[in-house]
Order: C-alpha cells, then structure tokens, then sequence
C-alpha cells in the first residue's frame, strides 16, 4: 500500500493538473501536484525501512501473456528500488515545491506541474519494475515526459528543436534497450527479472545463434540493454541531446540531471548487474564508455559560457564516472555516486535557476559577476554544491567519487587503467571549471552592471529547498557509506557481484597517493580557476588565442553536433525526398497504374467504337450473356 | 443478458440496412432531409455498435473455434449457405467497424453539407459490408462483401471527395479490383479442388504444394495491394488525400485491415507451406515498407499523405508479424492492426479538425495552434504518441510483440522493423512541431476555433480505447491468442518440415 502511494500519487496529481488545470485554476492545480508530490516523498522517505530486508514484489494487474510472454504490473522493492525511490521522490518534491516560486508568472503553470508529475511517476515506475516490459514503459515514459518539458516554452524554435531531438536521439537508444529485451526473451523465455537472473549462471558462456552469427549471450543482452542505457543516460556518442536540453525551465533541468531520466541507464546496468557480472567484454565496454564520457564532457565544460550548459556538461561527465564503476564491477559505488549527485546537482542546477530568476533570464557567465552580496544564501549553498561535486574532503562527492577512482585503481579489467587516469584528469577539469563558474557568476566586479543592480535574492519557496538540498550535499556522503560497504548487506539481493568481485574490499587498501590523488587532482582544479578568473583575468583570452584549434574543437563539443547533422540528418532529408519523388511517383506509379491507366485508355478509345448508344445493343449483349451464363450453370454445374 | 439465441451477427450485419431503407423515404426541404438523414444514421449506427458489444458480452474468449454461428441455406442449387460466425481475430474488427462507423457520422456530422443523404446511406452501407466481411464463413459471402465495400467507398471518394477525387478513386477501384480478380480464381480453385465453400473447412483442407504456391500467389495480389505492401502502396496516399476525412477513417481504419485479416484468415491456415516457404518474401517487402516510406513520410508537405504513409510503414510491422510462426508474432500483428483502426481513424480525423477551418492540407500552412486550441493539441499529441508506439498507448503493444517474436525467427528483420520506432518518432515530432508548436503568426489562425462538442464526441471512444488497450492489453489479446491457436497448430506440421 505504502508503495502504491508513493509510486501513483505523483500520477494523481498529473492527470488532476493536467486534465481539470483549467477549471480548477492555476493555484489549485500546483497545489493538489505539490501536496501528492509530498505524499510520495514522505513514502519514500517510511520506504527507507525496507533497506536490506527480504525484496518482495506488490502485483498490481496483468499486462499480456501470450504463451511464455508473461507481464504483469508490478512494484519491485529491495533496496536497489528503495534507494532510486527516495531520490526520485525527494528530490522531484524540492523541485515541484522550488517550481512554485520559479514558474510563478508563467502562464502554463498548471501544465508544467502536471508533466513534472508525470516525469516522477515514469521514473518511479522504471525503477520498480519487475519485467523488462514496465522497464521499457517507465523508460520511455521518462522520454516522453522529458520532450514535453523540454518543449515547454513550445513557441521557441530552439525548444522544439531540442525537445524533438532529445526524444528521437532517445529513441536510438531505446532501439536497442527494444533489441535487447527481444534477445531476452529470446535467451531466457521470460522477461520477468526473477527468471532472468535466475538463469542467468547457467547461461553464462553460452552462444545465441542470431543476426547470421553467434554471440555469447550475456554479452549480446548485456550490450544490447546497454545501447538503451547510453541512450537515457546521455553516454557517447549518444550525448548530444542532453546539452541541449537546457531549453527546458530550470527546474526540469534539475528533475533531469539529478533525479529522473539520466540515472536510469546506471540503474539499468546496476539492475542487471546479475547479466552483466558474467560478460567481461560487455563490462568493458561499459568502463571505456563510461571513462571516455567522462572525459570528454569535462573537458568541453570549461569552454561553455552558459551557466546552465557548463552544469550539464558536468552531468555528463559524472555519469561517466558511474558508469566506469559500474563497468569494473562497483555497481554498488556507481549507485552511491549517484546517491550523492543527486543532491549536489539539484542543488546546482536549482541554484543556476535562482541566478537566472534573479537576472531575468540571463544564462551568460560572462555577463554576470560578483552577485554574492546580493544573493548571499544562493551563493552559500551552490558553493556547497560545487565542493561537493569537486569532491572536497567531507562533502558528499569526496566519498563517492573518490571511492570510483580507487575502484578503477584496484580493478584488474580491461579499460581499468585507462578509466583511473582520465577519470583523474577530468577530475582536474572538473574543480576547473566548477571554480569557473563559481568565481565568474558571484565574484569579482559585476561585468554588466545594470543587471546585477537589480538581482535580488529569490523567495523563501526557491530558497529552502536549496538549503535542504544543501545539506543533502554536505551529509549524502556519510549517511549513505554503509551502501559501499565490502559485506554487501545493505544491499542484499538487489546487487549481485560474484564470489570473485572484492573492488569494494580492495579499494579500502589502496596506497595513499591513490587515496590523495582525487583531493590533489580537485585542488589544482580549484587554484587554477582561481588563478585564471581571479588573479590574472587576461590569461584564459591569451590561453585560446595561442590554442586557437584546441579551442574550438573543445568549444564546438568535439563537432558532435556538425557530424551528425552531416552524416544522418541531412542525408535522411535527402533520401527521403530522393525516394519519393524519385521512386514512389516516378517508376512505381510510372510503370504502375499509371502506365496501365495509359494503355487501357488507348485500349478503351478502340473499344469505344463498339459501343454505339443504342439501347437495343446494349440489351442484345446482355442477354447473350445470360444465355451462356443460364447453359454453363445446366451444362456444367447440374448435369 | 441472454441473447444466445438471437441471430446476433445477422441483426449486426443488416441492421444499418434498415436504417437505409429510412433515410431513403425521407422528404421534404433539403435542409430537413439533411438534418433526418443525420439522425437516423446517427441511431442506426449507434444501435449497430451496441448490439456488436453485445457479440462480445455473449463470446467465449477462451474457446478458440468460431462462434455465434449461424446457418442457413442460400444458393442452395450451388450448396452454399449463409454461413456466419466470429471468432477472437474478426470478434475485434466487426466491433471495431461498428465503433468506426459511429464515430464517422458523428465527425461529419457539420462537416458535410453535400448531399447529406446519400452520404448517410454510404457510410451505412459501408457499415454492413464491413460487418459481413468479418463475420462471413463462407467464401462467395465473404467475396461479395469483400468486393462490395469497393463500391461506397469508390462512391465516397469519387462524390465527396478533393479535387483530384476522380482520379483517385479510379487508383483506387482500379488496382483493388485487379488484386481481387486473382482473388477470386484461387477462391474458384478451392472450391473445385475441396468441394466446399465454407472457411472453417477449408481451413482444415490440405492442398497440394504445388498448388498452394499458385493460390497463395493470387491471394497475395489481393490482399498485398489492400494492406497494402509495398511497391503495391502508391494508390493510398491518393486516396488518402483526395477522400473525405470520414472515408479516410474507414479506409484506414477498416478496409487496410481486410488485407492483414485475408492473410490470417486464408493465406495462413489454407496454405501453410506456401505461406512459410514465401515468408521471407514478405520479411524483405515489409522491411523495405517500414524504412523506405518512413523516409517518404518525412519528406512529405501534405499532412494527410504523412499520415498515409505513415499507415504503410505501421501495416509493414503488422505483416511482419503475421509472417512469423509463432503466437506472439501473429497475436502483435493482429494487436497492431486493432491499434491502427483507432489511431489512424484518430489521426486522419485530427486533420480533418483543421481541414474543415482552413481548407488546407499543407503542413506549411499552419503552425502555432496549441495557443488557441488546447485540446486540439493534446488529442493530436496523444495519438501522435501512440502512433510512434509510445508504452502505455495500443501503438506499443502490437509493435513490441511483433519485434520480440520475429526476433526469434529472424533477428534482422525484428532489428530492422525495430528502426520504424526511429524514424516514425522522427517525423511525427517534426509533424506535430510544424502544426501545433512554434508561434501563432498566420493571419487565418488567429482566430481558429478549438474542437467542437461533436468532434470531441467522436474522439473521445478513440481516445479511451488507445489509453486502455495500452494500459490493459489482456482484454484484447486474451481471445485473439486462443483463435491464433489453430492457425499455428495449422503451421505447425509444415514448419517441423522445413526445420528438418
């Protein structure tokens, strides 16, 4: 019951906002979206009991079953599901309460409560399926919810075009999350996840005779469920959309980077750690996208000048960091980064919205500067929210992100080497361009000073959820520790490693300049932002003069965007018209109907001589026919 | 209610006959006849649909065979008879005809000032030769209903139709027609090789291999050009675009289906090893429908050809399925085919809402409604949604069945139908983006007028039955896979022999 609440209340208030957000007005509509929010949330927070006690399923109804295709709705609660409930739902509630203050004078407001609603309930219902089928719904439910945020200002050109991209780039990753649960079934004759794990040891080192060859099925399911995860989780080369994203409002922004829609691709692999733990290939494959992601992402960040977009790069990298833990085998550690990035990147991201509130829609770093007087509390908790995202000692990041590090240090798998030191190098970039955004957004001289003179800080109804999710920031970190615990209770079931799988014991005795190196890395980060926007302003203009390519290659994201452009959207276009006007009316209706058209005309000008208007004629005709119709029926058929 | 002994599916079939017969006594000043000719079919149509539920209230979904039958002497010299009944496949589609017809009065219930009566009387007719096809068990009844829907909607494109109707319609009876004349020679082949006209027999008939192939051959003249199959699809966007929305609704809601219905219900059972030995050819036409009229979907200016062509893409997924021997294959081609009746008929229907107001089809002509006409905009979102198969719509039901179950006979056909899920996000989003988002700056938007009381009527069955099926799949599929049974049983032997 408890979980039923918590999973459809945020689905109530969607459809109460969205369906009566007319009649009921405005005001009502965010109230009745809030108030279900905070019943979900303190669900969650009650639901916090069942960590490490034995999983259960709550059946709800059946979906189909067809033969061995047996799919029912249901809720999966163990702690792996607990943890992700409590996220979602307590974040999504700060951000649904920080949206009443955020969204105040915009005229959709019932419709934007409802869809942020509608995204916490896709989320939930992802992360308690208990079939790849409710996997698939929540998966693209998120999707969904997120194209429709993301359009929300649907009268911008720029936020219809990112909405239809985030969906369809998506839509390539679910294409093979799609693959992936027909192989399933295919492998399993289930997709329910009790049998599939079951079954999964003894289809370990098997071969799937499919697509012509064969493949080790673990790693093809692995692989294919992953493309889905790269997809949701904004993985290369499958990350464009989520930059773009940034066309949403603020607080979507939030409810995606931190608590809905890209954690789902690392809880997809955590979830599936019983599959993946069997598939070394498929794991490395995880840890080399994972590493790459991470690095490429941090080192784009320092070159955006736009606040929300530098934070979005940052999200990028950090799920990279999940997934190489996740790819050396510390699903456990992933699912704990993701724990604590929650709240320090909700708190940004909110944080960032407050800036923006308070500026009027600015997003320039470059036009802001030195709002810490004005905005002292949004300053103090996006100051925690940056050490705790650059891992400084204490806060919330120091401990997860740190203990990624040494997994990638302790762990004998393929890419492990290559993880630890870009992930270590992206480390530098990221207190770099965290301590960038810092200083140029609240210190130094206000660089347009008729814009900060009227910054103000934001309403108590943005404030305090910064100041709780603050706290989150400064606290995640201790209070979740006991989930990279070596004996695994807190997470029982949920996460399967096998016998062999001691990263979390080993990472407890890695040699102190492994141990130090995260906090030096963050260090050099943090001083030199310091050194370049504080000390010596002139430096990061010389710096991109002198590296002119370097710098535009970073500053065009590694020309992602132009690629893909030219390798298949336009050339979609292209075909497309190619086809149609070049085949379907050309040859198919050339040679078709119409050329048959044209043959029978000439045929018929012929036959038109016969047909002379007379009645008699016709009336003649007729009866012959009769007459041969009257015979064959006596002759033929009665004899 | 107990009405098994009523001769239901004859009182579903004729009823709207009767309703004819009314509005053909009807007198008086034009305006009078229009508004008695509307409501008479209005209470036909609506006493038709409630009687086909009351087929399903009185269906045993757990028994596979044909039920509800009935018999009864009619070309008795030639031992053919009446013969009706329903199983759960066609148990769907004559619903699905009676909710279609409905919905399609109610739709053009303002929309349509010309020629109001004899408008009514073809989408009555319409109505019982959908029934029959569906419900007839026997070969020269079901022939003669399946030729003659032909007919109104020839009519029904060709009188009621755009500028180009004539040209259309001709298309369209022309090239039907021709798959229909090979249909009825293989029909006439059965007959002398068996003896027998009725369906439930030939099902149980065993045909030479050889003469199976030649009869499968003719039945897929037919019935490829009606689903239609690509290259046979190029008379759809024509007719599409030129006919009436309400003749839209039924084209693709119905008459699309009575190909996908022709290759279960003949092609299937009777012909086993042809149909097993000439699947690969369908995989290779269906694959080329899903990926090649995509593509041409995005390239397209005219709403209605997008969402005709859209139509032969989603019918691609749905032979796909039909082709693939095994439950969960067939049972999400026939789940795609229901789905599409509403989404499809919802979709034409949504751009018939702007076509009324602005008597235009052109893409570029719009933009921008969702400012004044909200609900518009979330019922096209809707069905939108589930026409690019979003969970928790009909759309994905059929659609992810299909991929899982070709995926166990042939993974790159499931992989590439799978692009579909692509390409269909790409271009109804970019659709969708054109009409309803973005500003409202064209002086005739300004002051366009949201949906009226009778066009929410008509979505509003539409609407509940995409969330449902979406949501609550089982009710739909639960007699479909019973009566897919016998025709995998039928598979069966020739599939062990070709595995062999």
């Amino acid at each position: 019951m408890l979980h039923i609440l918590l999973v459809f209340s945020p689905l109530l208030g969607s459809v109460i906002a969205g369906l009566f957000g007319r009649l009921i007005g405005a005001r009502a509509a965010q109230l009745v979206t809030v108030a279900l929010m905070g019943v979900s949330a303190i669900a969650a927070v009650i639901g916090l009991s069942y960590i490490g006690t034995e999983p259960f399923t709550v059946p709800l109804f059946t979906w189909a079953v067809v033969d061995g295709f047996q799919v029912e709705w249901a809720l999966r609660v163990d702690s792996l599901s607990t943890v992700m409930m409590f996220v979602v739902a307590g974040i999504s509630f700060l951000i649904h309460v920080y949206s009443i203050g955020y969204m105040a004078d915009d005229p959709g407001v019932a419709r934007f409560f409802s869809y942020l609603s509608f995204f916490t309930f896709a989320m939930l219902m992802l992360v308690t399926a208990d079939n790849l089928i409710q996997l698939y719904f929540g998966w693209e439910g998120v999707g969904v919810a997120s194209y429709l945020l993301i359009g929300f200002w649907y009268t911008r050109a720029s936020a219809c075009s990112a909405a239809i991209k985030a969906f369809v780039v998506n839509r390539v990753g679910d294409f093979g999350l799609a693959l992936g649960l027909a192989a399933t079934y295919f492998a399993f004759d289930s997709v329910r996840f009790d049998d599939i794990f079951a079954a999964a040891t003894e289809l370990a080192g098997t071969r799937l005779a499919v697509f012509g060859a064969e493949f080790d099925t673990l790693t093809l399911i692995a692989l294919l469920l992953f493309v889905g995860a790269i997809g949701k989780s904004a993985q290369l080369p499958l990350h464009t959309w989520l930059p773009d994203a940034m066309e949403g409002p603020t607080p979507v922004s939030a409810l995606i980077h931190a608590a809905t829609m890209v954690t789902a691709g690392v809880f997809l692999v955590a979830r599936f750690s019983p599959l993946f733990e069997y598939t070394p290939e498929a794991l490395a494959v995880v840890t080399f996208i994972g590493a790459t992601t991470a690095f490429f992402a941090a080192s784009v960040g320092p070159t955006q000048n736009d606040i929300k977009r530098v934070i979005a790069y940052s999200t990028c990298s950090q799920l990279g960091y999940m997934f190489a833990a996740a790819g050396v085998g510390a699903y456990a550690i992933a699912i704990f980064h993701l724990f604590t990035h929650a709240f320090f990147k909700a708190l940004l991201f909110l944080g960032a919205g407050s800036v923006i509130h308070a500026l009027h829609h600015e997003q320039d770093m470059w036009r802001m500067g030195g709002l810490w007087r004005k905005m002292p509390i949004t300053y103090a908790t996006m100051w925690i929210g940056t050490l705790a995202l650059v891992g400084f000692p204490l806060t919330a990041g120091y401990f997860s992100k740190d203990a990624i590090i040494e997994a990638t240090w302790v762990a004998d798998s393929a890419f492990a080497g290559y993880a630890f030191w870009l992930l270590l190098i992206s480390a530098v970039l990221t207190a770099f361009y965290s301590g960038r955004l810092m200083f140029l957004t609240f210190h130094g001289r206000p660089r347009v000073p008729e814009l900060a003179a009227h910054a103000h800080e934001s309403p108590p109804v943005m404030t305090v959820p910064l100041l709780v999710l603050a706290v989150g920031a400064l606290v995640a970190g201790f209070a979740g520790l006991s989930m990279i615990a070596p004996e695994g209770e807190f997470w029982g079931p949920a996460i399967f490693t096998r016998s062999d799988n001691e990263v979390l014991a080993a990472i407890e005795e890695v040699p102190a300049l492994v141990k130090w190196s995260p906090t030096l890395a963050m260090a050099l980060g943090l001083a030199l932002a310091w050194l370049f926007y504080i000390k010596a302003p002139e430096l990061p203009g010389r710096l991109a003069q002198a590296f002119a390519p370097l710098y535009r290659f970073l500053f065009r994201k590694w020309y992602f965007d132009e690629l893909y452009d030219a390798l298949f959207v336009r050339p979609a276009f292209a075909l497309a018209r190619a086809l149609w006007q070049g085949f379907d009316v050309a040859v198919i209706d050339r040679f078709g109907p119409d050329g048959v058209a044209a043959a029978t005309l000439t045929a018929t000008r012929r036959m038109v001589r016969l047909q002379t208007g007379y009645l008699y004629h016709y009336a003649f005709a007729m009866l012959v026919g009769v007459v041969v119709l009257v015979s064959w029926y006596l002759i033929v058929v009665r004899p | 209610m107990l009405v098994s002994d009523w001769p239901i599916l004859s009182l579903v079939t004729f009823l709207p006959l009767v309703g004819v017969a009314f509005i053909l006594f009807i007198r008086g000043e034009p305006e009078v006849v229009a508004q008695n000719s509307r409501a008479v079919a209005l209470w036909t149509a609506l006493v038709t649909f409630l009687l086909s539920l009351l087929i399903w209230v009185n269906f045993d979904p757990s028994q596979p065979g044909f039920q509800l039958v009935e018999k009864s002497p009619w070309l008795a010299g030639l031992g053919i008879n009446y013969y009706v009944g329903v199983d759960g496949i066609s148990l769907w589609f004559v619903i699905l005809s009676t909710l279609l017809t409905l919905v399609c009065i109610v739709d053009s219930w303002y929309s349509v000032e010309y020629r109001v009566k004899e408008y009514m009387i073809a989408f009555l007719l319409m109505d019982t030769l959908m029934v029959g096809v569906f419900v007839a068990l026997d070969i020269v009844l079901f022939y003669v209903f399946f030729e003659g829907i032909l007919i109104p909607m020839y009519l029904i494109i060709g009188v009621w139709g755009g500028p180009r109707r004539i040209y259309a319609a001709f298309k369209f009876f022309l090239y039907t027609l021709a798959g229909s004349v090979l249909f009825l020679v293989a029909l006439i082949v059965m007959y002398l090789q068996t003896g027998t006209t009725e369906i439930p027999e030939l099902m149980n008939a065993r045909f030479d291999p050889s003469l199976q192939w030649w009869l499968w051959l003719a039945m897929f003249a037919s019935f490829a050009i009606k689903v239609p199959m690509w290259p046979f699809h190029t008379w759809l966007p024509d007719a599409h675009v030129e006919a009436p929305t309400a003749g839209s609704v039924l084209l693709a809601g119905i008459l699309l289906k009575l190909g996908g219905y022709g290759f279960v219900r003949f092609s299937l059972p009777m012909l086993p090893e042809a149909s097993l030995a000439f699947a690969p050819l369908i995989f290779a036409l269906s694959v080329v429908a899903v990926i090649y009229t995509s593509l041409v979907a995005l390239a397209q200016t005219d709403m209605k050809k997008l969402i005709a062509y859209s139509s032969v893409a989603h019918m691609g997924i749905v032979t796909i399925g039909l082709f693939s021997p095994n439950a969960l294959a067939i049972t999400g081609g026939i789940a795609q085919m229901i789905s599409h009746g509403f989404v499809s008929a919802a979709l034409f229907m949504v751009v018939g809402v702007v076509y009324d107001r602005i008597h235009s089809r052109d893409i570029e002509a719009y933009g921008g409604l969702a400012e004044r006409m909200p609900v518009y905009a979330t019922i096209f979102m809707l069905m939108m949604l589930a026409s690019v198969g979003l969970p928790g719509t009909s759309g994905f039901v059929g659609e992810i069945l299909v991929i899982v179950g070709a995926f166990q006979v042939n993974a790159w056909v499931a992989a590439l139908a799978a692009t579909g899920m692509i390409l269909g996000a790409a271009y109804m989003l970019y659709l969708y983006r054109r009409v309803i988002f973005g500003p409202l700056v064209k002086d005739a938007l300004k002051s366009i007028r949201d949906m009226r009381p009778n066009e929410i009527i008509a979505f509003a069955p539409l609407v509940v039955l995409t969330l449902f099926m979406g949501i609550y799949p089982q009710f739909f599929l639960e007699p479909i896979t019973s009566s897919v049974g016998p025709v995998l049983a039928r598979l069966q032997p020739a599939l062990e022999l070709a595995m062999r």
